[in-house]
């Protein structure tokens, strides 16, 4: 605080030298203030009404005509150099101010572990699992209680195991069906379209015999409607062993049919066409608790595994024989908990979980 | 997909009179074919035929001109006067005497408009004269259906109806249309004859195949090729997979057809139940005979045509101006339909094969003399172009699916013979070309056994053999004393029979699924959900124990969001794998952290009212590969074992993805700088760890997304870090809308897993003696962190230490500036004695002795 009463020297506005000094005094000063107060301190100094910029820049009124322009011009450029420099620091002390404020909110991270209670905390509000997080497990509990195991595999995988390997040609009009996701690059990456190339990979990893489920997220490209998303789940089965026919399929998707909606459940089949299996069925559920009264519901397909499909991973076909199933898990939350839009089980709204009761059956 | 029009199915295969769309519905389903949706016109009640007697002008104050109309709609009184009906009518496209559409009153219209006597205009209007549009059919005129005028009456007196005749018969609005679903092996319903069959298969009803040859003797015949057809050359010098693209092409000639020639309503009425628009009689044939027989057809106008056609791939560079106006610049696996104009052969494209014809050769109003053109095309060659011109046409979608081989010179016939008939042209007899170099279906061995092997199911060897020839395969029966084998040559239609098991699907598609048994079977013994698989199911059980709501998020971000969430610039998780095809072009990423799709939506859940958002989420995320890991097309067919070094390589080619579990804690009620919610995430956190069994430490880290000061990271003993929690920085919070002091964790859930099973959970005997407590204030700087402290208490006090848990932080007057106060609540307890007070005390003063000598503490006074 130096000019409360000693005025600054007085610079002509036509000085460029005696400007040029000034300016580069201001600079000076704002590179060396350490904080924002002393910035607003130097801020007046050197811009203020009585700065020497301010007042050199006051007497351009009284140039002669002819000098006003290049007074002018020399005042602005000055003026704008410091201003800009202020500006610039007042930027850098104000993040260094904010971290300086969040180091000083530095708290001990290490108080939960110390006081070894943690185990025990909760949020103080209550949790609660996604229905389609339970019925996933209820559906790989039924199969293992049937003997057997569940294997899973990555979301974004190759398509070879999505489509190659399970007897989808490459130009067929069914891999162009399946609207898939391709990733960037030409390295034949997808997100997977279903949770059959589980079904490739189980085989190649753990051999025959088979019995495996995969529960899991798969993607295709529909727009998110009350019916449709983009992002849903399925759970897939397939058996590969000597012996195993048609009517081992239709056993299965009854029993688990009855395991997932009651003892009057029940499965139809109808032909369809899916190039992993051959005879491929569509697979209907007769849903007793159905809204309107009981009726006919499609829930997934399956079929016979095709033998192209056990070549491809190298299991002999003239040996062993299978099944392949896969229905929608979204779906049979749906239908169980009379959901009438997809949609509010991918938008994260707790009261959707919460309806749910924790410790019980989803 | 199909439309399929009952009284066109009819022409194939016996239908019974009272059939309803929604009975073939149920009849089609049994063999395959799902039902789309059954279309109605959506026109009910009286739609008659009217002729207008009078017709007068009536202009009206708001500058419109009415016509009030007395319409004959054959109402007759007792002594067989017509009773004529007073119509308001604003259209002025008629003429007394011409024979109109009237909806009486009691009729509905399309969108529920329903007709009822009303006043208007000063008149009483009994009904309503329909135009095209009101009906829901193509509105191509500009006012009411004139269904004959006057002077054509007089002409041809039986050619129209007669007042009163119920009009939506005749326009075809009473017919059901069931649409029905094709599966890609099927592309042979692509045609009202393979629906035929599939008909006769479900029902056993009787079905003569329009597609083969009339036995001979019977008009029409299909004539043999003649030297002097139209040349035509097929020159693929690039085939895809060794296939052609061509294997057959029929040209026909028709010539001297009336310019000015319309199509027959009743086709144009079926092609537009079909689901396409008439369009001129040479278009509408071919379109009426591929909706029919399934094979795509073409119309040349012959005047504009060059010869030869050459049938060859396109060259780079190459253009087309097709059909629909658009210039479109070809691609060298296109194969192209070209004629020799200017004397160059092949040197002008005249159509993409299979996809859509070129506008050069277009037929046009004033055609007279065309070229029709049946061809044979390759599948995946048509496929690709489809796709590359983004032209899926109802040629190419038959193509891409596979035509009957043997359906062209047929089909062509066809077309000829309805132009002919409604064109007033002739067959150029003398001009017939068919190049056929198609080869016939493999012949497939098949052990009638295998299908009872398959399917669990008796058939017997006549039931297999009987079922084969009814879907038209030729069978021979090849018997080796007690083996009986059958040959088995698929129909020409059926390119989707390769092997053994598609006969024996057809099999059971016919006999009936319905009579397959249903049999459990008994795997082998399993092991049950592998440790893995119950830790996950623990890790996401305890957080919602915890106090979170699980939910699943989109794994789809912008790359916007790593700047949101204050990542650096060289943090790896900007390196994110991105879709070719996202849904959102703002979200073509997929996310690197769980965090980054969580955290909004803890703010639509304080958004729509929560007091506090507590959400978690189990999910996986995708890091991107290196440079050197990408870009390797690798694609091996299938069919075959690609060989363990190929999967191995397919395998490793699978970007690096794991599972996270993160959550968030987000109140609304939260004020000042209290740390509750990052104290309560961190805890969230090591509870989780506990509850897998996983032993892990926190140590105080600065990482995106969260406040620096506020910022645990969870390590393993051995360092690994596996995850982070605390509160989010200021700047993340407001760029996700959320309320300051919002707190969030993300662990990598595999590696918390993988780590779990390495402690030793080894328990012993547990000790009966008696518990000694004691309670230690130790003063420390302010900086030391607690866990640090505990750890040295845990150290000193030894074996004897069952546990030990801070119980009281203090800071204050009492233990100075810069220092704080940490009180540990200890108990002791020795397996085989009960502890002495100087034992106790000996643990209590190594306690202070370690701490004083490691962070300088010394014992609270």
């Amino acid at each position: 605080m130096t000019s409360d009463t000693t005025l600054p020297e007085a610079i002509s506005p036509t000085d460029a030298d005696a400007v040029g000094a000034a300016v580069d005094a201001a600079l000076s000063a704002v590179a060396a203030a350490d904080s924002l107060e002393a910035l607003k301190v130097v801020r007046i100094e050197h811009t203020g009404e009585r700065s020497p910029l301010a007042l050199a820049n006051r007497g351009i009124g009284a140039l002669p005509g002819a000098e006003k322009a290049a007074a002018g011009k020399l005042l602005g450029g000055a003026r704008g150099r410091v201003n800009g420099a202020l500006k610039a620091r007042d930027a850098e002390l104000a993040e260094l101010h904010a971290q300086h404020v969040l180091r000083t909110e530095t708290i001990d991270v290490t108080l939960a572990a110390a006081r070894g209670t943690a185990a025990a905390v909760t949020t103080g509000v209550a949790g609660a699992r996604h229905p389609i997080a339970t019925t996933s497990e209820q559906m790989a509990d039924i199969f293992v209680a049937m003997g057997w195991e569940i294997a899973e595999g990555p979301e974004v995988e190759h398509e070879w195991f999505n489509f190659d390997a399970l007897n989808f040609k490459p130009d067929h009009p069914a891999r162009q069906m399946q609207d898939t996701f391709f990733l960037d690059g030409s390295d034949h990456l997808v997100l997977r379209t279903h949770t059959s190339p589980v079904q490739a990979r189980a085989l190649l990893e753990r051999g025959v015999p088979l019995y495996v489920a995969c529960p899991g997220r798969v993607f295709r490209t529909d727009e998110l409607d009350a019916t449709h998303s983009p992002v849903f789940h399925q759970v897939e089965g397939i058996a590969i062993d000597e012996g195993l026919t048609m009517a081992h399929l239709k056993g299965t998707l009854d029993h688990f049919a009855r395991a997932m909606f009651g003892a009057e459940a029940r499965t139809r089949l109808r032909p369809a066409y899916f190039p992993f299996t051959e005879p491929s069925a569509e697979m209907d559920l007769w849903f007793p608790q159905k809204k309107g009264g009981p009726g006919w519901i499609e829930w997934g397909g399956c079929g016979m595994v095709n033998p192209n499909v056990l070549r491809s991973v190298g299991v002999d076909p003239e040996r062993y024989s299978g099944f392949a199933f896969g229905m929608g898990i979204d779906r049979a939350v749906m239908l169980r908990h009379g959901l009438e839009d997809l949609r509010d089980l991918f938008e994260g709204d707790m009261r959707l979980s919460r309806t749910y009761p924790l410790g019980g059956e989803a | 997909m199909p439309n399929v029009v009952l009284p066109w199915l009819a022409e194939h295969v016996e239908l019974p009179a009272d059939l309803t769309a929604a009975q073939l519905a149920e009849d089609l389903v049994r063999v395959g074919l799902e039902e789309e949706a059954i279309h109605s016109s959506g026109v009910t009640g009286p739609v008659v035929v009217g002729r207008v007697l009078a017709k007068s002008p009536e202009p009206q104050k708001n500058g419109k001109v009415i016509n009030w109309c007395q319409v004959d709609t054959g109402e007759r009184d007792e002594s067989g006067e017509v009773v004529p009906r007073g119509v308001i009518c604003g259209a002025h496209n008629f003429e007394v005497g011409d024979t109109v559409v009237v909806s009486l009153p009691g009729a509905v219209l399309p969108g529920d408009f329903v007709i009822a006597a009303r006043k208007t205009y000063g008149h009483v209007s009994d009904g309503m004269i329909c135009a095209a549009g009101e009906l829901g059919l193509e509105d191509d005129v500009d006012g009411i259906i004139v269904l004959a005028t006057a002077a054509r009456r007089e002409a041809e007196p039986d050619a129209v109806p007669a007042p009163g005749t119920d009009a939506l018969a005749l326009l075809g609005l009473s017919d059901e249309v069931l649409e029905i679903n094709v599966t890609p092996d099927r592309g042979y319903c692509f045609s009202v004859r393979g629906v035929a069959r599939e008909y006769a298969h479900s029902t056993g009803a009787r079905f003569t195949d329009p597609g083969r040859p009339a036995p001979r003797g019977s008009a029409p015949e299909v004539p043999s090729p003649t030297e002097d057809g139209f040349a035509v050359e097929i020159d693929d010098d690039a085939p895809i997979r060794g296939t052609a693209g061509c294997d057959r092409f029929v040209a026909r000639v028709v010539r001297g057809l009336d310019a000015g020639a319309r199509t027959p309503e009743w086709m144009q009425r079926r092609l537009r139940q079909a689901g396409m628009r008439p369009i001129s009689l040479a278009v509408d044939v071919t379109n009426y005979v591929m909706l029919d027989l399934g094979q795509p057809l073409h119309a040349y106008d012959l005047a504009t045509l060059h010869a030869p056609i050459v049938v060859r791939r396109a060259r780079a560079g190459e253009t087309i101006t097709t059909l629909d106006d658009a210039t479109r610049t070809l691609h060298e696996q296109d194969l192209l339909i070209t004629d020799s104009e200017g004397g160059s052969r092949g040197a002008r494209p005249i159509g993409i094969a299979g996809v859509m014809g070129g506008a050069s050769t277009e037929v046009t109003a004033s055609t007279t003399d065309v070229l029709i053109e049946s061809a044979h095309f390759e599948p995946i060659t048509i496929a690709r172009s489809a796709r590359r011109h983004r032209l899926p046409s109802e040629a190419s979608r038959r193509f891409e699916r596979g035509v009957d081989p043997r359906l062209q010179a047929i089909a062509a016939q066809r077309v000829v013979d309805l132009l002919v008939e409604h064109g007033g042209g002739t067959a150029d007899e003398r001009a017939v070309t068919d190049l056929d170099v198609t080869t016939s279906p493999t012949t497939i061995t098949l052990d009638p056994a295998a299908a009872r092997r398959l399917i669990g199911v008796p058939y017997t060897y006549d039931e297999v053999h009987d079922t084969l020839e009814e879907i038209g395969a030729a069978v021979t029966d090849i018997a080796d004393g007690e083996d009986r084998e059958l040959l088995v040559t698929p129909p020409t239609w059926r390119p989707d029979i390769t092997q053994a098991v598609d006969l024996i699907e057809e099999v059971v598609r016919l006999r009936g699924y319905e009579h397959v048994p249903t049999v459990v079977p008994r795997a082998v013994p399993g092991d049950g959900l592998t440790t893995a698989q119950r830790l996950r199911r623990s890790a996401e059980r305890t957080l919602a124990e915890a106090g979170l709501v699980q939910v699943l998020s989109y794994p789809f971000v912008g790359p916007g969001v790593h700047d949101a969430l204050g990542e650096a610039a060289d943090d790896t998780r900007r390196d994110a794998e991105r879709l070719a095809n996202p849904l959102a072009d703002d979200a073509p990423e997929l996310r690197t952290s769980v965090l980054a799709t969580l955290l909004p939506l803890a703010t639509r859940n304080l958004s729509r009212g929560a007091a506090t958002a507590a959400i978690y989420e189990v999910g996986s995320v995708t890091h991107r590969r290196a440079g050197d890991e990408r870009g390797r097309p690798l694609l091996p067919d299938g069919g075959a074992y690609p060989g363990e070094e190929t999967i191995a390589a397919l395998v490793a080619a699978v970007p690096h993805q794991e599972r996270h579990a993160a959550g968030v804690l987000a109140g609304t009620a939260q004020q000042g700088a209290g740390a509750a919610q990052a104290e309560t995430v961190i805890a969230v956190a090591l509870r989780l760890a506990a509850a897998l069994g996983a032993e892990v430490d926190v140590v105080a880290a600065e990482r995106a997304p969260f406040h620096p000061g506020r910022c645990a990271a969870l390590t393993l003993t051995d360092g690994t870090v596996v995850g982070h929690a605390g509160e989010l920085a200021p700047a993340v919070a407001k760029a996700f809308g959320l309320p300051a002091r919002a707190a969030a964790f993300e662990l990598d859930l595999d590696a918390l897993v993988a780590a779990a099973g390495a402690r030793d959970l080894a328990v012993g005997k547990l000790s009966t003696f008696p518990v000694a407590k004691e309670d230690v204030a130790l003063v420390v700087d302010s900086d030391v962190p607690a866990g640090t402290v505990r750890a040295l208490v845990t150290e000193a006090a030894g074996e004897l230490a069952e546990s030990v848990e801070l119980f009281d932080v203090y800071t204050g007057d009492q233990v100075g500036e810069g220092k704080k106060s940490l009180a540990f609540a200890l108990r002791l307890r020795a397996a085989d004695r009960t502890l002495t007070a100087s034992e106790t005390a000996a643990v209590r003063d190594a306690v202070v002795a370690l701490v004083g000598e490691r962070v300088g503490g010394v014992l609270r006074g």
